[in-house]
């Protein structure tokens, strides 16, 4: 039991910070770190998605940032056309429309790559899983009308009932109850029977097969799910930056994201959060000093990797668990 | 008796190595048919054949009447075919109840459900802790899988091959490394199986197998020399030529 008090505890503590901190520095007047709070907050939904399947699946995934690029052009194509005009079919400001089609697009992509990249297996299949993400990335490169390499600018954000997005509170709000709705997500999957299967896959595939689990299609559908929650994240910081750019699928931003999910704690469910917190707290503050700051950070992104297993999760939990 | 297990012609190769040759064995609903035979003899080869690890190069596999030739590892389990592992495979990061849970849910329609806590659904729960209790691991039940003894493992791997419910066991070395004292509580343990459930059984104890086995086929390198009961294996001339080493 003390250990599981000492997640809860960690969880609790995250959450909490997460809720409180960003709107007291917007009502003291440091909007800066408001917006850096949600891009965090953001990142961390794209990081509890991957989680699902490294973390619970074991399935490394290195092309997930092109969920991401999914969403937010599905946010940002819409609301071009919308000003613009053209392609009325999907021309909207319509938030709702946006994310059904940000969420639908990325789990048809996840369906059709994760099927063909989950018949390899180990190092193939994270080669192939970022072969996929490239091509997205230079898909979005190609497509000139929406700026190609120069990227898309978001004139209006999306349009919610009841919620304003231009209102970096409101913003903030929404990406921040979207963490806790995919973090219950995540919970209510990896312990259902569902979520045993995919663990099982993770621990010993030979010996779920030999029970009967038709375990590629247990993983698909995590794949998809988790693909899809990505998609939506997407579609939030499409609309936190309002400028989208195919650099935001680049294979560095999948790395990004494995390094939120392993630094955190893979296989938990508030280690991701964790992981993307430390991640971007330590960009920011090392980038302050010097410019050079990739270099600490990764010296000691190794350290954890290195040292503590299970990521500051593993560290916290403590040790004989 | 009608047999519940048939391969005729069974082949498997691999490069210049016949593993399979002409294969045709015939396994009796409920009995326990042993399969012994020298070291690199073929044994492994034939049960991931048998349970669709591996495919076959030529010859057909029958179960319950069905041609199982192509169908995939996982689709024969469904059918009733389960086995075990010669080197203990487990799922070690999850506990002990877990492992058999997962076991007792295989069979328990399909697993896209998402909701409902595993954990929490009794009947998965109870079951599992049936089996546990069968071989005596009840006590062991929320411990860690990797914190058991290798004996413990052996157990479990029998524990999962019962609550999966299969028809059809392959056990494949159950004993090996255990110590002669929980090499006897097995074989008393699989003794009280004996009739309830078929078993395909690879062993290297030969006080094991004579004990237990109702049949005996002798493996040599890839092909069936003879099978027969206990007392026919023991006194084939071939067998003690071949197997046993005797002039």
């Amino acid at each position: 039991m003390g250990k599981l008090t000492r997640t809860g505890f960690i969880t609790v503590l995250v959450m909490v910070a997460l809720a409180v901190l960003p709107p007291m520095f917007l009502w003291s007047g440091q909007a800066f770190y408001m917006d850096l709070a949600t891009r965090l907050v953001i990142l961390a939904i794209a990081a509890v998605s991957l989680n699902l399947i490294l973390g619970f699946g074991g399935l490394v995934s290195f092309g997930h940032a092109a969920f991401i690029g999914l969403g937010a052009y599905a946010a940002g194509i819409p609301s071009y056309h919308a000003t613009w005009g053209g392609f009325e079919a999907i021309a909207t400001y319509n938030g709702l429309f946006q994310i059904a089609l940000a969420v639908g697009i990325s789990a048809l992509y996840a369906l059709v790559t994760g099927a063909i990249a989950l018949r390899t297996k180990g190092v193939y299949f994270i080669m192939i899983t970022m072969a996929f993400g490239q091509m997205a990335y230079y898909f979005f490169l190609s497509l000139d009308i929406y700026g190609g390499d120069d990227g898309l600018t978001i004139d209006v954000r999306s349009e919610l009932p009841g919620i304003n997005l231009d209102n970096p509170l409101s913003l903030y709000l929404l990406a921040y109850v979207s963490l806790v709705v995919a973090m219950v997500i995540k919970f209510l999957i990896v312990n259902s029977r569902f979520g045993m299967v995919l663990q099982g896959a993770k621990g010993n595939p030979e010996r779920m097969v030999t029970l009967g689990y038709n375990i590629y299609l247990y993983r698909l559908v995590a794949y998809v799910i988790s693909g899809a929650m990505a998609g939506y994240a997407g579609f939030l910081l499409g609309n936190f930056t309002t400028f989208i750019s195919p650099d935001m699928l680049d294979w560095t931003r999948s790395g990004e994201l494995m390094f939120m999910v392993i630094l955190g704690g893979a296989a938990t469910i508030v280690g991701p959060v964790l992981g993307a917190s430390v991640f971007i707290l330590l960009e920011e503050i090392l980038s302050s000093y010097t410019i050079f700051w990739q270099l600490p950070f990764g010296l000691m992104l190794i350290g954890v990797v290195l040292f503590i297993r299970g990521g500051l999760m593993g560290f916290f939990k403590g040790k004989g668990d | 008796m009608s047999a519940i297990l048939n391969t005729s012609a069974l082949c498997k190769s691999f490069g210049g190595v016949t593993a399979t040759d002409n294969v045709s064995l015939e396994v009796e609903a409920g009995e326990l048919h042993a399969i012994i035979g020298p070291n690199g003899a073929g044994k492994t080869t034939l049960i991931s054949q048998l349970s669709g690890a591996l495919r076959p190069d030529s010859g057909v596999i029958e179960f319950k009447g069905q041609d199982i030739t192509t169908q995939p590892a996982h689709k024969r389990a469904r059918l009733g075919i389960t086995r075990s592992f010669q080197i203990t495979s487990l799922v070690m990061g999850m506990s002990v109840l877990d492992n058999v849970a997962l076991a007792v849910q295989a069979r328990d329609g399909h697993s896209f459900r998402f909701i409902k806590p595993a954990r929490k659904i009794r009947h998965l729960r109870d079951a599992a802790m049936q089996s546990l209790a069968h071989v005596g691991l009840d006590a062991r039940a929320d411990t860690a899988t990797s914190a058991l003894s290798h004996g413990e493992h052996r157990q479990m791997e029998i524990a999962i091959a019962l609550a999966s419910g299969a028809d059809l066991m392959l056990l494949d070395e159950p004993m090996a490394g255990l110590g002669p004292e929980e090499s006897n509580t097995l074989v008393s343990f699989l003794k009280t199986l004996k009739g309830q459930r078929t078993i395909l059984l690879i062993e290297h104890d030969m006080d094991a197998v004579f004990a237990l086995a109702d049949r005996i086929s002798v493996l040599v390198y890839g092909r069936i020399i003879a099978t027969g009961t206990p007392g026919e294996i023991r006194n084939n001339a071939d067998v003690r030529h071949a197997y046993l080493g005797e002039e």
